[in-house]
């Protein structure tokens, strides 16, 4: 088994060194011969997605078979370990995640090769580029971290185990969405270069890589949220955010992919920004690697140790390549990204949208800049210092809060130029609505609960939290009355209904409507993050039949439980909770201790509702007194965060569908010349 | 008169505008107090637990933490001496290091962390303004040719429009 998993590795990296090789050939050099050269090249190209995709199944079947003779799996999976996770052990690894990466990437190349005819050119040189990350990726599992490494002296006849933290039903799909999300920008990445490399005239490439983009981009949101939700219900902290380095790496690609998608369209438009949208595109993909080299070297503490180890030369090494080859063909080809307009005002759509690339780019360089900073500290003052939450928090959110006015002013600002009347007629009424918002959070009693009868001057988290309702209001009515008034011109012509007339206007331009439906997504979660300033939370020994009291919940412990499983030891708490006095349910927190790996891990036990959570969390016994510890949590409107997500990824699957044709209305103009006729009025 | 009825009611308008605001004062103010207990919550989650969880103090959640614990008596210990939170805070930067509070000082250089998003923010937007500001000055008037109604320069200006519109 491990060798025909290496010799597959060996096999995919001769081959991508010979879809580069051959295919650069190909492209700079003319005739009938370099036309079949690069034909091979790009089947060579095809080829390596069966070679990784071998190498990936053999690492999996070898996990089933508890082949522990390679070290890999010996340090990741055991007997008893559930075949989902045994599974999810390919990418549990420093050395099975990169396997896993290179798959990814060589699925990506799959896709890209077969529908080369898009533009056969274009194609053939984000082949060439992506060949060229492909190399790095599978010299990494070749050289530096193989996966079918083999156990040094005598098999054990049992392996490790995989981290408990990870035996989780998310950890199956957070990390491959993550992945696809981080591997998926080699794609637009690469179509950029090549694009910049060869001239490409027009913005066929942007067309073409658009798709691309938007769909990385949604599995990196998935990725980076089922992250968060995994946080939240293993951890047991109560959060679902730490500002850990690990994070931040996922955040630092999805911002500038984030501005990415928002400039495009200027370019796409009106020809414009054409170098920053290449600059963002590089920045993109070479944050991807910088956070995956951040991670895994060791260079910055994180609580994801498990994935700790010494490539970060390799990273460092290509991290600096690539941006030398960026730099280089940008140097040697700008002239060619002249703009074809320029701003003319700067209250304008165009001008909304460049600002919005600028806070995503302040928001990208403070957490990068957080990140790195305890790094500088060492070597400035010779001592490391901690920079955690409070910092990210305290600069992040006014950040946030900037792209949040943004997000309600842009959508309703004009192309060109916005006048005042224009602005008046547009904000009036949506900025009444966040006011009353404003004014109705503040004037309710906090026996609603969560924000309601906050006092904004009490804290700055208070504040914040305000103003970020307030906002979220203000952008979901700019979104609403988008939408209604578009629908009420179309049902106007179509003589539908108005419900009738938004789905039409849905369908005929998807990617801004889908927008939209993202922008609303986005408010949803922010209205959730705007919860946590109200968290509360109580720790309390808790013997049987004895109680404790959290707003206005009642938890009792009812009784505490045992089981035993093959691949784990558990202790049950059965708390039985009522609100106000009436009974409301069971919960039951756990603990478990993994046999294999001796490690515990919690179970949260979580109720949630649209005003809050209930989160419970088994701590243990106490080393002293030998009672059980309940932990309790009572966070307002963390399940907003989650229905935001879905919300974000539906609009995501909207503007990937493409527009429908616009209906054409036929409208009869009466006209006293005798050279009358009916105008087609077609929109 | 017409002059006269209009001033009285801007005049009616502000006093009920006044006495609106009066209220939402009175209703917001009520209950709103110095909460002397958040001061351990507050402190407590500027500190970092020492046991290697990389967590806030507040939030490690490791049961048998040979820190936190620890930490969290010391904290509640200081806070009951009457200290200010300055003080507190140093006591736990002299015995467990500077690594121990959660976010940089505002001293030395650790300022620096807090300068530069800011600075990074202000200049970007400068940046924008001014670039915004000189593409303005040298754009060339636009001239709108005699001929701009004839069918292809519609054409031509329709396309654009639907292209920059997408409508």
């Amino acid at each position: 088994m491990p060798l025909i998993g290496s010799f597959s590795l060996v096999l995919a990296l001769a081959l991508s060194v010979y879809c580069l090789a051959a295919g650069v050939v190909a492209l700079f050099r003319h005739g009938p011969q370099f036309e079949r050269l690069g034909e091979t090249a790009r089947r060579a190209g095809i080829a390596v997605w069966a070679a990784v995709a071998l190498a990936a199944a053999v690492l999996v079947v070898a996990t089933f078979q508890n082949d522990f003779s390679i070290a890999y799996i010996l340090h990741h999976s055991n007997r008893d370990l559930g075949a989902p996770y045994k599974f999810a052990a390919l990418w549990s690894g420093q050395e099975g995640s990169l396997l896993f990466w290179s798959l990814l990437l060589a699925s990506y190349g799959l896709v890209l090769r077969m529908r080369h005819k898009v533009d056969t050119r274009l194609v053939a040189y984000a082949s060439v580029i992506i060949a060229a990350v492909q190399i790095f990726f599978l010299s990494l599992v070749n050289f530096a971290a193989p996966p079918f490494a083999l156990t040094q002296g005598a098999i054990p006849p049992d392996g490790n185990g995989l981290n408990p933290l990870l035996q989780y039903p998310e950890m199956v799909i957070h990390p491959p969405m993550l992945y696809l999300g981080y591997v998926g920008f080699t794609v637009p990445f690469a179509f950029a270069l090549a694009a910049l490399i060869m001239r490409y005239p027009g913005e066929k490439w942007i067309h073409i890589t658009r798709r691309w983009t938007m769909v990385t981009w949604g599995f990196l949101t998935c990725g980076v949220f089922l992250g968060a939700h995994w946080a939240y219900a293993v951890l047991g902290w109560g959060g679902y955010w730490g500002w850990d380095p690990v994070e931040n790496a996922s955040l630092l690609p999805w911002l500038t992919g984030t501005a990415f998608l928002h400039s495009v369209m200027m370019q796409e438009k009106r020809g414009m920004l054409k170098m920053w949208n290449m600059w963002l595109i590089f920045s993109t993909f070479l944050l991807s690697i910088l956070g995956t080299l951040l991670t895994r070297s060791g260079i910055v503490s994180s609580v994801h140790a498990f994935a700790q180890s010494s490539i970060g030369t390799w990273f460092f090494v290509f991290l600096v390549i690539t941006f030398a080859v960026c730099l280089f063909a940008f140097v040697y080809n700008y002239r060619y990204l002249k703009s074809e307009h320029r701003l003319e005002s700067l209250v304008s759509r165009e001008s909304s949208f460049l600002f919005n690339n600028l806070i995503l780019l302040v928001a990208c360089f403070t957490v990068l800049w957080g990140t790195l900073f305890p790094i500088l500290s060492e070597w400035v003052q010779g001592h490391k210092i901690t920079v955690g939450p409070p910092f990210f928090n305290r600069v992040n959110i006014p950040v946030a809060l900037l792209l949040l006015l943004l997000t309600a002013v842009g959508p309703l600002l004009s192309w060109r130029k916005t006048s005042v009347e224009s602005l008046k007629r547009n904000f009036l009424i949506p900025t009444l609505i966040a006011l009353s918002a404003a004014v109705l959070v503040m004037i309710a009693p906090a026996s609603w609960g969560g924000p309601f009868g906050m006092r904004p001057w009490q804290e700055a988290s208070y504040f914040y939290s305000l103003m970020t309702i307030t906002l979220s209001v203000l952008v979901a009515a700019t979104v609403v009355s988008e939408f209604v008034r578009g629908g009420r011109v179309i049902a106007r012509h179509t003589g539908s209904s108005l419900a009738a007339g938004m789905l039409h206007l849905t369908r005929r331009n998807t990617r801004r409507y889908g927008g939209y439906i993202v922008h609303f997504g986005v408010i949803v979660i922010m209205i959730g993050f705007a919860g946590a300033a109200f968290n509360r939370d109580v720790e309390q020994e808790l013997g049987n039949g004895q109680q404790m009291s959290i707003g206005p919940y009642t938890l009792v412990a009812r009784s505490y439980t045992d089981d035993d499983n093959p691949n784990y030891r558990s202790q049950w708490a059965i708390i039985d909770v009522s609100k106000n006095g009436t009974p409301l349910a069971t919960m039951y927190p756990e603990r478990r201790f993994y046999k294999a790996s001796q490690q515990t891990a919690t179970m949260v036990a979580n109720r949630s509702t649209l005003r809050e959570d209930l989160y419970l969390v088994y701590s243990g016994l106490n080393d002293q007194t030998g009672r059980p510890i309940i932990r309790a949590h009572l966070n307002p409107l963390v399940l907003w965060i989650w229905i935001g997500v879905l919300i974000v990824i539906a609009g995501t699957g909207v503007a990937l569908v493409p527009n429908m044709a616009a209906a054409r209305v036929t409208v009869t103009a009466h006209v006293p010349a005798p050279a009358g006729e009916a105008v087609g009025a077609g929109r | 008169m017409n002059r006269l009825q209009a001033s009285g009611f801007r005049l009616q308008a502000k006093r009920v505008a006044g006495v609106a605001a009066l209220c939402l004062v009175v209703i917001l103010f009520v209950g709103a107090g110095d909460d002397s207990t958040g001061r351990f919550n507050n402190l407590g989650h500027k500190l970092m637990c020492r046991c290697g969880c990389n967590q806030v103090l507040l939030e490690c959640n490791h049961v048998g933490c040979t820190y936190s614990d620890t930490m969290r008596n010391e904290l509640l210990a200081g806070l009951q001496r009457g200290d200010s939170d300055d003080l507190v805070l140093q006591a736990f930067v002299q015995k467990y290091g500077p690594t121990v509070l959660a976010a940089p000082t505002t001293t030395g250089f650790n300022r620096v962390a807090w300068i530069m998003p800011f600075v990074a923010l202000t200049g970007g937007l400068l940046l924008v303004v001014v670039i915004v500001k000189a593409w303005n000055t040298r754009r060339a008037a636009v001239v709108v040719a005699a001929g701009a109604g004839d069918a292809a320069t519609r054409d031509e200006l329709r396309r654009r429009v639907h292209q920059e519109t997408e409508l």
